[in-house]
């Protein structure tokens, strides 16, 4: 079909082209993806930051089709590939719909305690993911369960036997990684991947992560509101707000050289701790209502740049430097802004040196 | 010694009965200056929001005191309690489960200034309420009188537990997890508001937090205490803390975190832990807390004497571990 890009489409695992997702709620129909359009990369990871309700986790649902039965994709496409063959997803149904859905593309939910049934053993939790797929013998299947907990670094002997309620968060959020490589999937999907996890123990799953992705080598698509996890794991960096991306780029140009107002003032209110102090400017209201959504840019309320234009018409993601697109009208403003204020506290400077 | 607005001394509580008994907070001792900051930070279930409730007065201490103004809260009398109480304001997590659904922000903010006759009538108490949305940048103030909870946001909802706090005018405000449930754009502005309110109104505060990155911004000035299982193992200030951790337990933390900036985040050296499990309060180590876990572990001394909080160099930079010394 589209033969002059052949090469580039082969490689990308995942393309998502012009995603509408809408929910029927009781006031009316609530936006929660509006036109996402992006492309996952071989072997990367790719992270979606945003706020509370800004639809990273439709995003998710509706790329491995499981939305709510009040939920509805409306338009849009997605297409998954695999040694050289296209997928259309959207169109798949039944059984080749449950092949792609852990096979092809696994997702390992946010609450790593509710994802689990509470009275079977994480061995019979694990047969059965295998068995739905594989034709595989009892000695097979405890082969391999073990392999992929020994994998995540947990007592394979020991956790293989446990019930989920024996574990702590952190091995429950091991196990769960586990069984979503069971099947050795090409694309992984995770939500909130440490939200709920201590610091210490937060850290070893992101080292985890590393290390599997750099010996398995899936694609890794990440849903955070936290900007840290981001920073520490993402190849490149998308920024939702309102349902769309209005910022999609290389990790080191969202945080160095941002150049949407929303992706900026994210960054400008989130403090660290072992960097300099620096003083934090909160971005002003609230995030808008999903049903009842402003005209032209959704963000123009809360942005200090908005004009006449931002308020009626809604800009959309355009290239802004190689790697990096923007959906915003004064990109150039906010890229001069971004830099003046960083200007003499290092922050540019050490984006630099990267 | 200094003279301290509240202090707990040797603040120990269990929950439960017999085998089922766990500690919760063990041997805590800590002092607030008037108009200081003091941060706690630690994991989930290291006794941080306990400790709070009890210098609250909202938990009884299973053991040791705490002292209000000179005077011990829990034997001095009926008249002197009440005003502690009043005194002390505790703001918590969950905005969604601290306000009364039924009530708007009017009633919700009014019941306590009729209740303690801080008010004379219903139309000073609404001039009151008007103040203290201002206060908390609830304006206009028209908007939101006779709005529902469930009609505000989380930030709002959190502003409106900030008011109620300070119906009573408090002097001590016990502020756990407050901007925890709360977007990161809106945080901010909830956490200087906070900060403003320590500066014009002189109100002490206990800010409990999981998150070092708030506790830093929120506490640049104060202090730190940081938890785990139970016991503060490393108290000093702010920025001592950050630059300058003693505890293995803080430096590996300070080693650990993620932070929203790529290179800084990624330079980080993770410090290798012995053990990656968090000790069940039920089957607690003898000796240090963290001697399973503690790179710095010395058989026969660590693993049998519970090391003390101690100052080691200047500035009042108090470590509880036996391997760090001043």
């Amino acid at each position: 079909m589209k033969d002059e890009n052949a090469t580039i489409w082969d490689t990308n695992p995942l393309s998502v082209r012009n995603l509408w997702v809408e929910y029927l709620g009781e006031r009316g129909m609530v936006k929660a993806v509006r036109g996402v359009t992006f492309d996952l990369r071989p072997r990367e990871s790719l992270a979606f930051i945003g706020e509370s309700g800004c639809g990273k986790t439709t995003l998710g649902l509706a790329l491995i089709r499981l939305l709510v039965k009040t939920a509805r994709i409306s338009q849009g496409e997605i297409l998954y590939r695999r040694s050289g063959r296209e997928t259309a997803v959207l169109k798949l149904k039944g059984r080749e719909m449950r092949h792609f859905r852990w096979c092809e593309c696994a997702m390992v939910f946010q609450s790593a305690l509710n994802a689990f049934n509470p009275v079977l053993r994480i061995r019979d939790q694990m047969y059965d993911t295998i068995r739905a797929h594989w034709r595989m013998s009892q000695s097979e299947m405890r082969e391999r369960a073990l392999s992929l907990l020994r994998h995540v670094q947990l007592d394979p002997e020991r956790v293989i036997d446990s019930y989920p309620h024996e574990l702590s968060g952190g091995m429950r959020q091991r196990v769960l990684l586990a069984m979503s490589l069971l099947l050795d999937p090409q694309i992984i999907i995770l939500d909130e991947p440490t939200t709920a996890l201590d610091i210490l123990t937060q850290r070893t799953i992101l080292e985890l992560l590393k290390s599997l992705k750099a010996e398995m080598g899936f694609s890794l698509m990440f849903i955070s509101h936290d900007l840290s996890i981001a920073a520490e794991l993402a190849d490149r960096v998308a920024t939702m707000y309102a349902g769309a991306i209005v910022e999609l780029g290389l990790v080191y140009d969202i945080f160095y050289r941002p150049a949407h107002p929303y992706t900026l003032g994210l960054i400008r209110a989130v403090p660290t701790v072992t960097g300099d102090f620096q003083d934090l400017i909160s971005i002003p209201g609230s995030p808008p209502d999903l049903i009842d959504l402003p005209t032209g840019c959704k963000f123009h309320i809360r942005c200090p740049y908005a004009t006449d234009r931002c308020r009626q018409e809604e800009p959309t993601l355009e290239p802004y430097g190689p790697d990096h697109s923007v959906a915003c009208f004064h990109v150039d403003q906010v890229r001069r802004d971004a830099d003046a204020i960083w200007e003499g506290t290092g922050h540019v400077a050490a984006g630099e040196a990267a | 010694m200094t003279e301290y607005l509240i202090e707990a001394h040797n603040l120990t509580r269990q929950f439960g009965r017999r085998r089922e008994r766990v500690t919760a907070v063990d041997d805590v001792s800590l002092g607030i200056s008037e108009g200081e900051v003091l941060c706690l930070v630690g994991e989930s279930g290291c006794g941080k929001t306990t400790t709070g409730k009890l210098l609250a007065g909202l938990l009884k201490p299973s053991s040791g005191r705490i002292r209000y103004q000179g005077q011990d809260v829990w034997t001095q009398d009926k008249e002197s309690f009440r005003k502690y109480r009043l005194g002390v304001q505790i703001i918590h997590q969950d905005p969604y489960a601290s306000l009364n659904p039924s009530h708007t922000v009017h009633q919700i903010l009014s019941a306590p200034l009729l209740h303690h006759n801080l008010v004379n009538g219903r139309r000073q108490a609404r001039e009151r309420v008007v103040e203290l949305l201002q206060i908390v940048d609830l304006t206009p103030v028209e908007d939101f009188l006779t709005k529902y909870p469930h009609q505000l946001s989380g930030g709002q909802r959190q502003r409106v537990s900030v008011a109620r706090a300070l119906t009573v005018n408090p002097s001590f405000i016990v502020a756990d997890e407050a901007v925890s449930m709360v977007d990161v754009s809106i945080r901010v502005s909830l956490l200087k508001m906070l900060s403003r309110l320590r500066m014009q109104l002189g109100v002490t505060f206990l800010f409990i937090t999981h998150d070092l990155a708030l506790a830093k911004f929120f506490a640049w000035e104060g202090r730190i205490a940081v938890m785990y299982v139970g016991s503060v193992v490393e108290l000093t200030s702010t920025p001592e803390l950050i630059n300058n951790a003693q505890h293995p337990y803080t430096k590996a933390l300070l080693a650990a975190v993620p932070e929203a900036d790529p290179n800084l985040t990624r330079r980080k050296k993770p410090i290798t832990l012995r053990s990656q499990d968090i000790p069940s309060l039920r089957n607690l180590p003898p000796g240090c807390r963290f001697h399973p876990r503690c790179p710095l572990f010395e058989e026969g001394l660590c693993d049998r004497v519970a090391p003390k909080l101690k100052s080691v160099g200047e500035n009042g930079h108090q470590v509880a571990c036996h391997r760090v010394t001043g």
